[in-house]
């Protein structure tokens, strides 16, 4: 594969990316407090620097509690409780928290060991790679576009014969997401939204598409002709394909910020690929098989398919939170 | 200019049977196997395809002599996506529950193979009434593709059609879950396969 060899030359772009996102989050509320972090469904866990007064902590009117978008609707807290090592506050509440969101959490002045710390704000939101995670995760296997959103099967019907077109399929398929993904965002944060221009979507982003397969073009067969004669002939395929258009929709419909979307459009690429690869394996199995005469080609596949869509059912109880 | 010598009703007849965009051309596959569970998905889907098919053809046929052939495969793209806004937002008014439930699908309708196939093919070639009666036989054989699914998978899956019970049993209630739509297809191809072998057997000898 010629082509591999030449991706592996942008491997310190990964590396940035990856040290990019792990910087993005953190933040910190208050010198004493070491930590916050949601627990279970209805719980929040502060994890302070040194023993706090039991009588200050287990005082529910201490604390309030809100979701970072609407300052106005305080949380109802149940119970609030010390552990024995006098640092972990757990705060119960009524309610199951929406754990997408970050909260608020300030308190009256922290008393420790009959010292008065001040008051603390504390923002408690899971971590951000976590959530970027889950959304890669998730396009690409939990809901894997092929197997549980059911999208693109024209082109993964078409280009599921060989491993080889795939492996080459997949690759310019990821490449022309990421890049369609990522200006979709662009256009609809920065155009679309603030103009109240959304209605418009459909037309644009379709538009987009098209767009960065002919810019994709344009740039491989400059920068890398060898590239462009393995992978040209996928490139118009690309277009034909649902989820080309689907995921800028859903990125603009779930109102997803930069890393999210090119999180969403870099698990869509991989999934479709994986999903690609699974069935190219098996088909040139099928090659050889015994099939009966009405049910060779597609029929088959579709069978097949079926197959697989009930095996990644299996993925849905696999989530980091 | 007219290149086909067949008329109107040989039109809509071909695209409903000869040509059906779902079983004989397997274009189109993804709502066919995501939201045929039940009749109501395929007769909804069916008229805004049917729609955005009719219209748009109609439209590239009127400006047919105008199109630079360079920028065609755009111009159809752009001319797709405008009559798909248009349905979208009727349907998202009026029915909102349909809506919901079809999801993605209707916005889909953009990327379909089957509508920009047709207007490159028949609709950048063809006078006006022509086109008019190609979009409208590709638009009702794939609502009939899309309902036939439905009937099966609503009448095996749930015993039911159009939400009234009809069998009072359920006798494979597989078919009517999402997962199975691949298996439903498959089998169905299948079998019309077997019947054109068949026929065409019997013919013979």
């Amino acid at each position: 594969m010629n082509g591999m060899n030449g991706l592996r030359r942008y491997q310190w772009l990964m590396g940035i990316l990856l040290v990019a996102l792990f910087l993005t989050g953190c933040e910190t509320g208050h010198d004493f407090v070491k930590k916050t972090e949601f627990k279970d469904a209805d719980k929040i866990v502060v994890i302070f620097a040194g023993p706090v007064d039991n009588a200050w902590a287990t005082d529910v009117s201490n604390f309030s509690v809100y979701e970072e978008p609407d300052p106005d609707i305080r949380l109802n807290i149940k119970e609030a409780a010390l552990g024995p090592d006098k640092t972990t506050l757990t705060l119960n509440f009524e309610a199951p928290l929406n754990q997408g969101e970050a909260h608020i959490l300030s308190t009256t002045n922290i008393v420790s060991e009959g010292q008065d710390l001040g008051a603390a704000t504390l923002t408690v939101k899971k971590l951000y790679f976590g959530i970027l995670m889950t959304i890669f995760l998730g396009a690409a296997l939990i809901q894997n576009f092929v197997f549980t959103k059911y999208l693109g099967l024209c082109v993964f019907f078409g280009t599921s014969q060989k491993r080889s077109t795939a492996i080459g399929m997949g690759i310019v398929f990821t490449t022309v997401m990421v890049f369609a993904g990522m200006m979709a965002w662009a256009l609809y944060q920065f155009v679309l939204k603030p103009y109240q221009l959304t209605y418009l979507n459909i037309v644009v982003f379709i538009g987009l598409v098209s767009l960065s397969v002919q810019g994709v073009d344009t740039i491989l067969r400059k920068v890398n002709p060898a590239l462009f004669k393995a992978f040209g002939v996928y490139l118009v395929l690309v277009i034909a394909n649902c989820i080309a258009i689907a995921v800028p929709l859903m990125l603009a419909d779930n109102e997803y910020n930069a890393w999210e979307s090119l999180m969403l459009a870099l698990g869509a690429g991989l999934g479709f690929m994986l999903a690609l690869f699974l069935m190219a394996c098996v088909r040139e199995r099928l090659e050889l098989a015994k099939i009966p005469p009405s049910f060779r080609g597609l029929p088959i596949a579709f069978v097949t398919a079926g197959l697989f869509a009930l095996a990644f059912l299996g993925f849905s109880g696999l989530s980091i939170y | 200019m007219s290149t086909t010598t067949k008329s109107n009703t040989q039109l809509l007849v071909d695209g409903i049977l000869k040509e059906n965009p779902i079983f004989k051309l397997a274009l189109s596959m993804c709502p066919a196997v995501g939201i045929s569970t039940s009749v109501m998905n395929g007769i909804l889907l069916g008229t805004a395809v049917l729609f955005v098919q009719v219209f748009s053809g109609c439209t590239i046929s009127l400006v047919r002599n105008y199109i630079h052939p360079k920028i065609r495969i755009p111009t159809y793209t752009l001319t797709i996506a405008t009559w798909v806004t248009v349905i979208d937002l009727v349907l998202a008014a009026y029915v909102p529950g349909a809506y919901k439930a079809m999801g993605m699908f209707v916005r889909l309708i953009v990327a379909f193979a089957i509508i920009t196939m047709r207007l490159e093919m028949f609709a950048s070639r063809e006078p006006l009434t022509k086109s008019f009666w190609d979009g409208l036989g590709m638009g009702l054989g794939f609502m009939v593709g899309m309902v036939t699914l439905g009937v099966v998978r609503e009448l095996l899956g749930s015993g039911e059609l159009l939400g009234y019970d009809v069998l009072g049993f359920k006798p494979l209630l597989f078919f009517v879950l999402p997962s199975a739509g691949f298996f439903v297809v498959g089998l169905m191809m299948g079998f019309f396969n077997w019947i054109e072998v068949a026929y065409n057997r019997r013919k013979e000898g």
